[in-house]
């Protein structure tokens, strides 16, 4: 079986029962809208100012939701000793690590793609010309998220207080990913010269690719820990 | 075993010695013998403790990246222990430089904090150090501890160039570099009691650096040392 067949099926698996129980994106849906609301009482922004501010909201309320899925990453193996069975099959250990990758940044999406247009309706933002562009910048963040965020939610798998600890260790560590978006975005909103951009994109797409690569090839050592 | 426990324990006496003999010079070379800087006066002193002390955590840092690589590649305990040992030392000399560097930053700045980039970085550093910690005393199993200590640590060591570039471009206002500049040699830009008081000071910090490194990597070892002895009643 080919590494690209063992990615689709194990994707495949949490999308099945991700169908079927339908907790993580449900709670994360909520999570993100919660948290637009609170953006809101807590800022009071001021409509000549919310483009400026906007980027860092959007991206704080991805970065949280994000987070709270990445906690329940592996749940489901955890359960019943699941991950000792997966383990047992002859499998590359990388194409493991790319399918709950996958998996996160799909549900990540599908919430980012429901949250960015209640900003724009709840904060009275125009920005739907821009969107293109803020999705593209925003799907390079979000990989980098995702690709570190995986390997930290399986380094925490049998900590204790490893909810708490996930956060810990995961968010001084994705600062370039966070920097390179929230820059990236208020660049494109700004509608500034789009040669200030490709600073970001290029810090962007190396973040993703190193992250990536060290995750598919470290991540055998962090699962049979 | 006791035999070479003995001579390291000589050899770390030693050390500790010239820490103190270090300490004491590098105290009278940087108060004493250094003259005031031109432009800040006597607040500039606190540069002889700055500067040695964030070297000295970098050292420390790259310490971990190495013992955390040999372990995974060898699994060797003692690289372990040695990882573990340097993250420790490394957050208490990173915590140092903050330290030192807001006490000069608030008569030269006029603010103790500025989200400027290195001060930005070297906090960052911290915090990935501290979480490293973290990791590691809440994952009881040793092995398991280990290995994911050595991932963070190696993750860590990478991400540290990235997050380098991009506070950079988020902004800068530290001082620029006044001793190693590409258009004058070191000995140019600056009076030779103060390249004294620094070099000495220097010293000093990696006497330091290395007698406390090896106090806590023989306190690892005797963790081991007495784990083994629990089980089996024998080394």
């Amino acid at each position: 079986m080919t590494i690209l067949r063992q990615i689709y099926w194990l994707l495949w698996k949490d999308i099945l029962l991700e169908i079927r129980r339908r907790e993580t994106l449900l709670s994360m849906f909520f999570f993100g809208t919660v948290l637009l609301f609170l953006f809101h009482f807590s800022f009071e922004i001021p409509p000549e100012r919310i483009a400026e501010m906007a980027p860092g909201l959007l991206w704080l309320a991805f970065v949280f939701t994000g987070t709270l899925a990445l906690t329940q990453l592996f749940h489901v193996e955890m359960e019943s000793q699941c991950l000792e069975a997966l383990l047992l099959c002859p499998m590359d250990r990388g194409a493991f690590y790319l399918s709950k990758v996958l998996f996160n940044f799909l549900l990540m999406v599908l919430v980012e793609l429901v949250v960015f247009p209640l900003f724009g309706i709840l904060f009275n933002i125009d920005f739907w010309r821009h969107l293109p562009a803020l999705f593209s910048i925003v799907f390079l963040g979000t990989i980098g998220f995702c690709a570190l965020g995986t390997l930290f939610s399986a380094l925490t798998l049998r900590a204790h207080a490893k909810e708490l600890l996930l956060p810990l260790i995961l968010f001084p560590l994705i600062i370039p990913a966070i920097l390179g978006t929230i820059r990236g975005m208020e660049i494109i909103l700004g509608a500034r010269d789009l040669q200030e951009l490709f600073p970001w994109v290029h810090l962007l797409i190396a973040f993703d690719v190193i992250f990536l690569t060290v995750g598919f090839l470290i991540f055998e050592w962090v699962i049979e820990a | 075993m006791a035999a070479g426990t003995k001579k390291t324990g000589t050899a770390r006496k030693i050390l500790a010695g010239l820490a103190l003999l270090f300490i004491l010079l590098g105290l009278y070379f940087g108060l004493i013998k250094a003259p005031p800087d031109a432009n800040q006066g006597e607040v500039q002193r606190i540069m002889y403790l700055h500067i040695p002390s964030i070297l000295i955590a970098y050292l420390a840092f790259f310490i971990v990246f190495v013992g955390s690589c040999l372990y995974l590649w060898k699994g060797e305990r003692r690289d372990d222990i040695l990882a573990h040992s340097a993250a420790e030392v490394g957050v208490l000399f990173t915590a140092l430089t903050i330290i030192e560097g807001s006490i000069w930053g608030k008569p030269t700045w006029g603010v103790w904090w500025t989200w400027d980039a290195r001060l930005t970085l070297t906090a960052l550093l911290l915090l990935i150090f501290v979480g490293y910690l973290m990791l590691r005393s809440l994952i009881e199993d040793q092995n398991r501890s280990a290995v994911c200590g050595a991932v963070l640590g190696i993750i860590g060591s990478l991400d540290i160039p990235l997050i380098h570039m991009s506070v950079y471009w988020w902004r800068t206002l530290h001082q620029p570099p006044s001793i190693l500049r590409p258009d004058k040699a070191p000995w140019d830009n600056i009076h030779p009691d103060m390249l004294w008081a620094l070099g000495i000071n220097f010293l000093a910090f990696s006497f330091l650096f290395f007698y406390l490194l090896s106090l806590r990597f023989r306190v690892g070892e005797a963790e081991e040392e007495l784990k083994r002895l629990k089980l089996y009643g024998t080394t």
